[in-house]
């Protein structure tokens, strides 16, 4: 095993397209629990975390998008600018693991990973978000929702880096919720994330830990779209109440889930629970 | 070569860690030890405890560049040039901080093995919040696992240790 710390991104990139098996450490809190348990012995590991051009997040208002660089900390999606204009994604933030989590995990390594249960992946999917994967031969982004393929696998080549995220800021509400056994250190049963985009008339839900990828549900965002008010930001009946809209979106959520069993849970219980996210934040949205 | 942060470094060979203040060099580790077990293990640091080693616990919280982290998952060698505190580092030697001496005037410290991770993390918290209320302690001590106490004396030698660091000590409160 060797390990290479690079503090450029062209020092990073060379060294990856000459070894392109080598693994990417950006905070550590997926892979050295592998090493640690010896369950993974990589050859070689490139570190991220070092490069100051990873480190950064700007704001392009002409864009009307934030750009958050890979090794980017929870810590600092919590606390910094960014929060201002992704709330959802500072929220999601919050719920990851605990201080000493947040200041080590980075949003690069949450989308590099791919987990279905990463906290950061269903706002990004529902805010539309693009990632910006860099190599030797130039950049390019993908909408996240062709990134992530499934179950911790992504489009990167392997001789890509991750090296961005790109958001773009939505004109009105925007929220993120969780259902696990406690309110911190804890990885998602299931999660949600909501935008309720006012320009475009649009509602957005993307849901975690409830299928292989993040699951939209098209259906439960086009059939609540037709019973909202957007100047007021009020759900509004064509005979039902907002209570039954509510629930009726909730419905529509579960419906869109497809989860399995596993050491955290079951499928019936995500498939309700994550109807109560999808719920909640709507009601949230438009309260 | 080998203390310069470019540098590629094969399994076995050396590295130099910088922990509280000073140089160390970590000779015969493998590449992939975590900076839990170099502390430990090579240096002679042995306040950060190793447990779950997944970052669930606490006990292994060290500061690395102002950052409260586990150290369990830092991959040590990934750490060169980086600057490492670890609870022997708040004080000097034979001398307790004033979150140590809050922690035993509260009655916080049962079977002990928790304690240096809540060490660091308490430091963290009052050196960024000098007067938190309970959901912040509560919450800046949420990756802190205790068995033995139910946190409540903890929480109280939080409050104890923020309000010495406010007003001064309290009567009789201390050595």
């Amino acid at each position: 095993m060797s390990v290479l710390v690079p503090t450029s991104l062209d020092e990073a990139l060379l060294a990856l397209s000459v070894d392109t098996d080598a693994h990417l450490l950006a905070g550590g809190t997926d892979l050295m629990v592998e090493v640690n348990f010896g369950h993974r012995r990589p050859a070689s590991v490139i570190t991220v975390n070092r490069i100051p051009e990873l480190r950064q997040w700007s704001i392009d208002l002409d864009a009307s998008a934030v750009r958050i660089g890979a090794a980017v900390t929870y810590t600092e999606l919590m606390s910094s600018d960014v929060a201002t204009f992704l709330p959802a994604l500072a929220e999601a933030a919050r719920t990851v693991g605990s201080p000493q989590i947040r200041n080590a995990g980075t949003v690069g390594g949450n989308v590099g990973t791919c987990s279905p249960a990463g906290d950061t992946l269903p706002v990004l999917a529902a805010l539309g978000a693009s990632v910006e994967l860099t190599s030797l031969a130039g950049k390019r982004t993908l909408p996240f929702t062709e990134f992530m393929v499934g179950p911790k696998r992504s489009a990167r080549r392997p001789d890509e880096i991750v090296t961005a995220v790109i958001v773009p800021i939505v004109d009105g509400w925007q929220g993120f919720a969780k259902v696990g056994t406690r309110n911190a250190m804890v990885i998602a049963v299931c999660n949600a994330a909501l935008v309720a985009d006012r320009r475009a008339g649009s509602v957005t839900v993307a849901m975690g830990s409830v299928g292989p990828t993040m699951m939209l549900a098209p259906a439960a965002s086009r059939w609540v779209e037709d019973r909202i008010d957007w100047d007021a930001m009020r759900l509004v009946g064509d005979g039902d109440t907002v209570d039954e809209i509510v629930i009726g979106f909730g419905e529509r959520c579960s419906a869109a889930a497809s989860p399995i069993d596993d050491h955290r849970s079951t499928a019936d219980y995500r498939r309700h629970a994550v109807g109560v996210l999808g719920a909640r934040l709507l009601r949230r949205a438009f309260a | 070569m080998t203390d310069s942060p470019d540098a590629a470094l094969p399994s076995n060979q050396y590295f130099r860690l910088h922990v509280n203040g000073a140089d160390h060099d970590v000779a015969d580790a493998w590449i992939g030890e975590s900076l839990l077990f170099v502390l430990r293990e090579r240096l002679g640091f042995p306040a950060a405890k190793g447990a779950c080693e997944q970052g669930e616990c606490g006990s292994c919280s060290v500061m690395v560049d102002g950052d409260l982290v586990c150290s369990c998952l830092v991959l040590a060698a990934s750490a060169v040039g980086r600057d490492i505190v670890t609870v022997e580092g708040l004080s000097p030697d034979g001398e307790l901080t004033d979150v140590q001496r809050a922690f035993i005037d509260a009655g916080a410290v049962q079977c002990g093995f928790c304690t240096p991770g809540l060490i660091a993390s308490v430091h963290d918290l009052l050196d960024r919040n000098v007067d938190p209320d309970e959901i912040e302690i509560r919450e800046a001590l949420s990756g802190n696992i205790c068995r033995c106490t139910g946190y409540g004396r903890i929480v109280s030698a939080v409050q104890l240790a923020a309000r010495t660091r406010l007003d001064g000590p309290i009567g009789g409160a201390g050595a």
